[in-house]
């Protein structure tokens, strides 16, 4: 086993980790940094493959390296939007959870007072 | 070449640190795990013989990338938002990690079942790279052989800044991007502000012009530049500019545009869209990164700068 395989099967731990992180953490912030955790395995996993390539006098495959500075650009672009999306959902309602609102009949019980107690005073 | 399993230490860092980036109990914590991710892998990435990839992600994955999360952390914070922890069941748990675990897995295997010898189309690129004058294979690739991908690559990031800055209130658009940033003048960070942007606009350019031979390359000097203007920004040195002004807009369409016009030219002079006439691949090449670098380093610092928050109230002398 060289190196290039041991950052290969590093890269195949690091999608799984941020996969899981992207499911289960509930704040949006995180599930950012987990599909960001994803992004950087899948591009660790192309760039073995073009270590692997290498050939021809080069360090590496200078196609998927090429490929790899696009993603890495592409990957940053999305990143801002969903931070941008993110600071403008908490400055709208006040909150940053991706829950679903409850229904518009739901009332919830315990914070209304019996209306009579509320007269009196 | 390969010096052993040793030689693959920074990958235990970057598997911790990543580990950390997700499981660590509270956002700063696992941001600062993140920033340090970002670094490490970079040295990974030297290690792969991609040192174009390594300056990319150590400019725009781990620098711009955290910057804008810690950012984003600290404005969450600061407006007192307790984020809703909505309860995650252990089933949920459970079967997120079955499903993760199996695609690790199955990626694990497909790494130990890689053909040998591995099949690459770098002769190719080697036997053609010569026709276009450009002696870095990566350069040859992003603006000759898959120079489409570039083109498309920098309109993402142009439409990235439109998508950020439709999110801005209707009052305020056109205006002028993120608060107004206030530093101790005499402070450190204003200092640094002052010191380091002749030095870093000097390496930004540097980066570029090497790109064709070396290392290095529009979006990397780039980078540079852009965070360079970000320093000056945080540091309350300089004002972002509201964003409705014209000579913006046509900086950030600028290099694009120069960048189709020369495709359109490659269908009518060699036959398909950015195809370049025999023997001036060089001086088109030129002419691209020339084009795109000032619109590609505006288009960052202003994806960087966010949306805008303050109405442009007056225009600046």
């Amino acid at each position: 086993m060289n190196a290039i395989t041991v950052y290969g099967l590093t890269a195949a731990v690091l999608i799984g980790v941020g996969l899981y992180g992207f499911i289960v953490h509930p704040q949006p912030l995180r599930k950012i940094v987990a599909f960001n955790v994803v992004g950087s395995g899948v591009f660790l996993l192309f760039g073995v493959i073009a270590r692997r390539g290498a050939a021809a006098g080069f360090g590496g495959d200078p196609v998927p390296q090429a490929l790899l500075i696009t993603g890495i650009v592409v990957a940053f672009s999305a990143t801002a939007l969903a931070v941008t999306v993110l600071l403008r959902l908490q400055e709208e309602t006040g909150s940053t959870t991706l829950a679903s609102p409850p229904p518009p009949d739901f009332e919830p019980a315990p914070a209304t007072l019996p209306p009579a107690r509320n007269a009196d005073a | 070449m390969d010096a052993g399993i040793f030689s693959a230490a920074p990958a235990l860092l970057i598997l911790g640190l990543g580990a950390y980036a997700i499981f660590a109990r509270d956002v700063f914590p696992a941001l600062l795990g993140f920033v340090a991710y970002g670094l490490v892998l970079t040295l990974a990435w030297v290690q792969l013989g991609g040192i174009d990839v390594a300056l990319t992600e150590a400019a725009v994955g781990g620098g711009f990338t955290s910057l804008l999360l810690v950012r984003a952390a600290a404005r969450l914070r600061a407006s007192r938002v307790e984020s809703a922890q909505a309860h995650v069941g252990s089933l949920t748990r459970l079967g997120a990690t079955l499903g993760s675990g199996s695609v690790a897995l199955a990626l694990a295997v497909a790494v130990l079942a890689l053909p040998e010898p591995p099949l690459p189309p770098a002769p190719e690129v080697a036997a053609k790279l010569p026709s276009t004058d450009v002696a870095n294979p990566i350069t040859g690739v992003l603006l000759a052989f898959r120079a489409v991908d570039t083109l498309l690559e920098a309109i993402v990031l142009l439409l990235a800044l439109i998508g950020v800055w439709s999110l801005a209130p209707d009052r305020v658009w056109g205006g002028r991007p993120g608060p107004r940033y206030d530093a101790d003048p005499d402070g450190v960070l204003a200092f640094i502000a002052r010191v380091l942007p002749p030095i870093g606009i000097v390496v930004g350019i540097y980066v570029f012009w090497v790109g064709a031979d070396d290392p290095g390359g529009k979006f990397q000097g780039a980078t540079i530049v852009a965070a360079m203007w970000l320093l000056a920004l945080l540091a309350g040195l300089t004002d972002a500019p509201p964003v409705s002004r014209r000579v913006i807009r046509t900086l950030l369409v600028a290099g694009p545009l120069v960048f189709i016009a020369i495709g359109v030219l490659g269908v009518v002079r060699a036959g398909a869209f950015l195809a370049y006439p025999e023997g001036w691949s060089k001086p088109l090449i030129l002419v691209i990164e020339f084009a795109l670098m000032p619109s590609l380093a505006l288009t960052l610092a202003l994806v960087m700068a966010g949306p805008p928050e303050r109405v442009a109230d007056r225009e600046s002398p």
